[in-house]
């Protein structure tokens, strides 16, 4: 049987701006991943009883360890970032489906917006040929160092202009008349939203990875659902993004919220 | 004081006619259909398996976000989002028929029609009970009103016992003044056992946005927080009515079971936990037999009468 498992922190501490990363020692999980998929992080302390679900950033078999990246945005995650190195978390995963990568694509479009960027990360290792990617930050950029190291072409972009080209990494991609046969993306609703609209326009197959609040993470409570149609299906119906996700094709989300 | 110390407790039960191999069930909606935690439990270890609520048609659910985390627990409003009878008849069943355990179906519905049509397609299936949710804060119509009205839920109570063929479990609600008077209406109409408690109508509000956080705006409460409040319901229904109780709201561990066996429930189940950890019913179960080792009870009906005054 599967369980929840201690994971002993390796490394941990801020990064950038409101930008934690944490190196998990994860043996039985590390080998499984799926770039796109993510672990249930459940807190030893503090008052939360729920896991919370963060995207696995990296991988490094060689040491049987993996990377979270991650804000704090409220308590679970501000109890996260006061874990020590040495102590342990309880994590539940890989959870979710990871990104169906195309193999024969020659060139892929690889698109992340804040703190959707981290699981990119693995994806942009995994993805073979030719790769174009953006990456919007709101103002400092983090794990940039990283993803230079991938071989690929690397834009960036702020919504103040401290660094890159200033505006939304979609206007970024229109300056650059961004190119490929395949599309990947993990961000904020608005920013899927419009990127989904421009890989309509320009006939791109696009992956997008969303995010919605949980609770079991492995399908069966139904809160983290989002409405999805089905080419063959005459309507929407609500899909867990924890099980049927958290990557979905973009043209089968409904995005009216 | 001396206490013998036990090896083998019978952790078995009798509810309403059913054998269980233990009191350990799963609380409706909190275990999908049981396939979702297959992974993590071995479900013939269970004493049965509750499935999510099923409808006479697919309900879509609320609006996201549908939780909301609160200090000790959390609210859902879901909205008993499923695909209805005849979709959970065929692929649900036949995967719960595979392991050795109860299955008890969970009824959801907006008339008394609907209810009665969901029973009457499960009269042929082959399950061992219903369970009868007259309960669940998050819907408009139906639910709710059937468990908070003490004549409508002795309504739908003996409407339902005319077309059902598997015993009758009937959850109540919370939200009520005196949960013993539609107790007392749902056993004098034939409800065969008691579930309790559903979740606490509660709502949380976003003090930033100035918001609430649900998008259903209120739903229920859940988890550890609802304990004291469920015990003390448990306790005051056991005393009025004779038919088996199965407790729930807020176990996390075998100790915490042994409370709603104290208070005088004959079963447990378990909801929130498998959240936090989807192996939370199995160690509930292990903890109750520790207990029950520990404390000298060779039966599960001996701590039902252990309660001192
Ligand atoms: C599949 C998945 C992968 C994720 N990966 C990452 C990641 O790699 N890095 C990262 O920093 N975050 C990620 N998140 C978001 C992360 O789970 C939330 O930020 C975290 O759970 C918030 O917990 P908290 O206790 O700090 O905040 P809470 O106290 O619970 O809430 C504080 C604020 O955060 C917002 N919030 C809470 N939960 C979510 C959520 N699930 N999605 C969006 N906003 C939320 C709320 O609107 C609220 O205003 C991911 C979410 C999902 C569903
Ligand atoms: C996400 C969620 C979904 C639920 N769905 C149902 C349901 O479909 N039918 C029902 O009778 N109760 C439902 N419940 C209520 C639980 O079965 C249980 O009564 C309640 O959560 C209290 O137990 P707990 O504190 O152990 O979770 C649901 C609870 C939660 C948290």
């Amino acid at each position: 049987m599967k369980t929840m498992k201690a994971a002993k922190v390796k490394k941990h501490g801020e990064i950038g701006e409101n930008c934690w990363s944490i190196w998990l020692e994860a043996s039985e999980i590390v080998d499984e991943v799926n770039p796109g998929q993510f672990i249930h992080v459940k807190l030893n302390n503090g008052e939360k009883l729920l896991p919370r679900p963060l995207s696995i950033c990296e991988t490094d078999t060689s040491s049987n360890t993996l990377r979270l990246v991650y804000a704090v945005v409220g308590k679970g995650t501000e109890a996260l970032s006061q874990v020590k190195t040495g102590e342990t978390l309880r994590i539940l995963g890989p959870l979710g489906n990871g990104f169906d990568i195309n193999q024969s694509a020659s060139k892929s479009i690889i698109v992340g917006g804040g703190m959707g960027i981290p699981p990119l990360l693995e994806l942009s290792k995994n993805i073979p040929g030719k790769k174009e990617i953006y990456l919007g930050y709101s103002s400092t950029p983090f794990l940039l160092e990283e993803f230079e190291k991938q071989n690929a072409d690397i834009y960036v972009s702020t919504d103040d202009g401290c660094f890159g080209y200033k505006g939304t990494v979609i206007d970024l991609m229109r300056y650059n008349n961004a190119q490929g046969d395949s599309l990947y993306s993990c961000g904020p609703k608005p920013m899927l939203k419009a990127l989904s609209g421009w890989a309509e326009k320009n006939k791109i197959p696009a992956q997008v990875s969303l995010e919605e609040r949980m609770a079991c993470g492995v399908g069966a409570c139904l809160v983290c659902t989002c409405k999805v149609k089905k080419e063959n299906e005459n309507d929407w119906k609500h899909q867990r993004v924890c099980a049927d996700g958290p990557v979905f094709r973009s043209q089968e989300v409904v995005w009216d919220e | 004081m001396n206490e013998k110390k036990i090896n083998m407790p019978d952790l078995s039960i009798d509810l309403a006619g059913i054998k269980l191999k233990n009191p350990i069930m799963t609380a409706s909606g909190t275990f999908g259909s049981g396939k979702e935690y297959g992974e993590y439990v071995d479900l013939n270890r269970l004493g049965a398996v509750v499935v999510k609520g099923v409808s006479l048609t697919p309900w879509k659910g609320n609006p996201t976000p549908r939780v909301a985390e609160t200090y000790g627990g959390m609210l859902n409003a879901v909205g008993l989002q499923n695909p209805g009878v005849d979709a959970f008849m065929s692929e649900d069943i036949p995967f719960l028929k595979k392991y050795d355990t109860r299955i008890i179906v969970n009824v959801s519905g907006k008339s008394i029609e609907e209810y009665c049509g969901v029973a009457e397609r499960l009269a042929e299936a082959d399950i061992d009970m219903l369970e009868l949710n007259i309960s669940c804060p998050n819907i408009k119509e139906g639910g709710i009103t059937f468990g908070t009205d003490t004549k409508m839920a002795a309504l739908v109570v003996k409407e339902v016992k005319k077309v059902s063929r598997q015993p009758l479990m009937v959850k109540l609600s919370p939200n009520v003044t005196d949960i013993t008077e539609i107790a007392k209406a749902v056993e004098a109409e034939g409800a065969d056992a008691i579930s309790m408690i559903n979740t606490l109508l509660g709502m949380a509000i976003d003090a930033k946005n100035k918001r609430p956080i649900l998008g259903n705006v209120m739903g229920g409460l859940s988890g550890p927080a609802i304990k004291p409040v469920a015990l003390r319901m448990v306790y005051q229904v056991c005393r009025s009515v004779k038919v088996p109780v199965v407790g729930m709201g807020g176990i996390m561990t075998g100790e915490d079971a042994a409370e709603f066996i104290l208070a005088g429930a004959t079963g447990v189940a378990v909801g929130t936990a498998n959240f936090t950890n989807p192996s939370a019913t199995v160690d509930v179960l292990e903890g109750l037999e520790s207990y029950m080792k520990h404390q000298g009870f060779s039966s599960v009906g001996e701590i039902q009468n252990a309660m001192k005054k």
